[in-house]
């Protein structure tokens, strides 16, 4: 402390010293155009519309100022803990002798360069083909085995099982969990992608991760899993982030979905509810088609039956037993006619046979004469001296009579 | 799964319905005797059961790679 100096010590004031450490940094070209990337803390937008806010890491921070210009066209929304990148100029603020920076344009971290190396990839692999949509496989309809490819422990995991139980609990799931976002994420999904299609050889595959930063899905937009994606034997479906993110991973898939939930979704188009619809259906076309068989075979055997009636014996039978009816109306009719005539002819005969009988000429005066005892027709007077007893028969009763003489016929 | 009642086949949902779908066309189609109908007929009557019994009865199975192979996974909730 006591040695004497070689030279004269400067002796300045405050604002002098100030002013020349101003200087310096302001000389410094490399100071006056840079991007500096930190944390933002201690951000406070008062009503001047200027912007007041330190950037940190793990080692150091730096206060930071934004004019109210700048500050009008920042769309990023701004807060503590915000990860970012800002471009601007050192300076120092004098009154209170602090250097700051001075930012005019803010983005998140590294956007620029992962842009950019976005763009180059996706133009690369898309000179390939390997975006072709012609390249895009069809979907299982109905997938038996539905392999997932995320993180073990996330959201869309348990989200994806959800909805897969919900709505088709028979397929099954194979699960090969990796890491999704970080340097391992990439080779690990590659890995994951080639071991699930060795090893369970599943009709569809979901590859899928929960929203996150652009840096978080970085792993998505992997040179070599886009080409794993294409290389995979089962159709991929990827659903990566939300709506508004896009990977390379997704154009290289055969379908891409939205998200997490909405692969799931879009690799069951078919639930157990629609499978059950179709079945009922098919049931009730089996039923329906039994049912019109038999009743087309009780049909054809109806009719069958009436042709085999028409020629039963019963029915033959029938027709003899008519013709045989008629015959014997016929030949009753003919008995009856028969029957009639020999009426008449015998009626003729009765009269004929009246006329001949010799009583019958009693009727006309005649009488005949018998013995009263003996009763024998008197032919002769000698027959009945005088004193016979004779009986004289007439039309109407008989006499009795005694002869008083008789005179035989002489000539006779 | 349990295994099914009647067709002793382990066969898949999709393959049973396939079948199904089969015999429904078949029966559409060409006239058959009428054993033969009655016999497809309760072959189909048995798949839609056994069908059935699977929709009914499905519980998501869920299985973990690990190395080369498929283990149990449970998830953790």
């Amino acid at each position: 402390m006591n040695q004497i100096p070689l030279f004269e010590t400067p002796r300045w004031s405050v604002t002098e010293l100030t002013r020349h450490l101003r200087r310096l940094l302001e000389s410094d070209d490399r100071l006056q155009d840079l991007w500096v990337r930190g944390e933002i803390s201690n951000f406070s937008r008062p009503a001047s519309g200027h912007l007041y806010f330190t950037l940190k890491d793990a080692g150091a921070s730096l206060r930071c100022v934004m004019w109210k210009p700048d500050a009008a066209r920042i769309k990023l929304p701004l807060q503590d803990g915000l990860s970012i990148e800002a471009h601007g100029k050192i300076g120092v603020y004098e009154p209170n002798g602090q250097y700051q920076f001075y930012a005019d344009l803010i983005r998140p971290i590294g956007e620029g360069a992962l842009y950019a190396e976005f763009m180059r990839l996706k133009t690369l692999l898309e000179a390939e083909g390997l975006f072709d949509p012609a390249r895009k496989r069809p979907l299982p309809q109905l997938p038996q085995k539905i392999g997932i490819i995320t993180s073990a422990t996330g959201a869309a995991l348990r989200d994806m099982l959800h909805v897969i139980r919900r709505r088709l609990p028979l397929a099954e799931v194979a699960l090969a969990a990796a890491p999704v976002q970080g340097a391992e994420a990439p080779p690990a999904l590659v890995l994951a992608l080639q071991k699930l299609n060795a090893f369970a050889q599943p009709d569809v595959i979901l590859l899928a991760r929960g929203g996150g930063s652009i840096e978080d899905l970085w792993a998505f937009n992997d040179e070599n899993l886009v080409r794993a994606v294409v290389a995979s034997q089962a159709p991929v479906i990827c659903g990566v982030g939300h709506e508004t993110d896009f990977t390379l991973a997704d154009f290289a898939a055969d379908l891409r979905a939205p998200t997490p939930t909405a692969a799931a979704e879009l690799a069951t188009p078919y639930t157990v509810i629609d499978l059950s619809s179709a079945l009922q259906n098919r049931q009730n076309r089996l039923d329906d088609l039994l049912m019109r068989r038999v009743s087309e075979l009780r049909h054809e055997t109806g009719s069958l039956v009436e042709r085999l009636h028409l020629h039963s014996p019963a029915r033959r039978l029938l027709i003899e037993t008519q013709k045989l009816d008629d015959l014997a109306a016929q030949a009753a009719r003919a008995l009856a006619h028969r029957l009639q005539l020999e009426h008449l002819h015998i009626r003729a005969q009765v009269q004929q046979l009246e006329s001949l009988n010799p009583l019958s000429v009693l009727k006309r005066g005649y009488a005949v004469i018998t013995g009263r005892e003996d009763g024998v027709i008197i032919h002769n007077a000698r027959q009945a001296p005088a004193g016979s007893d004779l009986r004289v028969r007439l039309a109407e009763g008989t006499l009795d009579v005694r002869v008083q003489a008789e005179s035989p016929l002489e000539e006779s | 799964m349990s295994p099914p009642k009647k067709s002793s086949e382990d066969l898949t949902y999709e393959a049973a319905f396939a079948e199904l779908q089969a015999i429904v066309d078949a029966l559409e189609g060409e006239q058959r005797p009428l054993d033969e109908a009655i016999a497809l007929y309760e072959h189909g009557q048995t798949l839609a059961k056994y069908c059935a019994g699977l929709l009914e009865k499905a519980e998501l199975k869920v299985r973990q790679l690990s190395g080369n192979q498929l283990t149990d996974f449970e998830p953790g909730e």
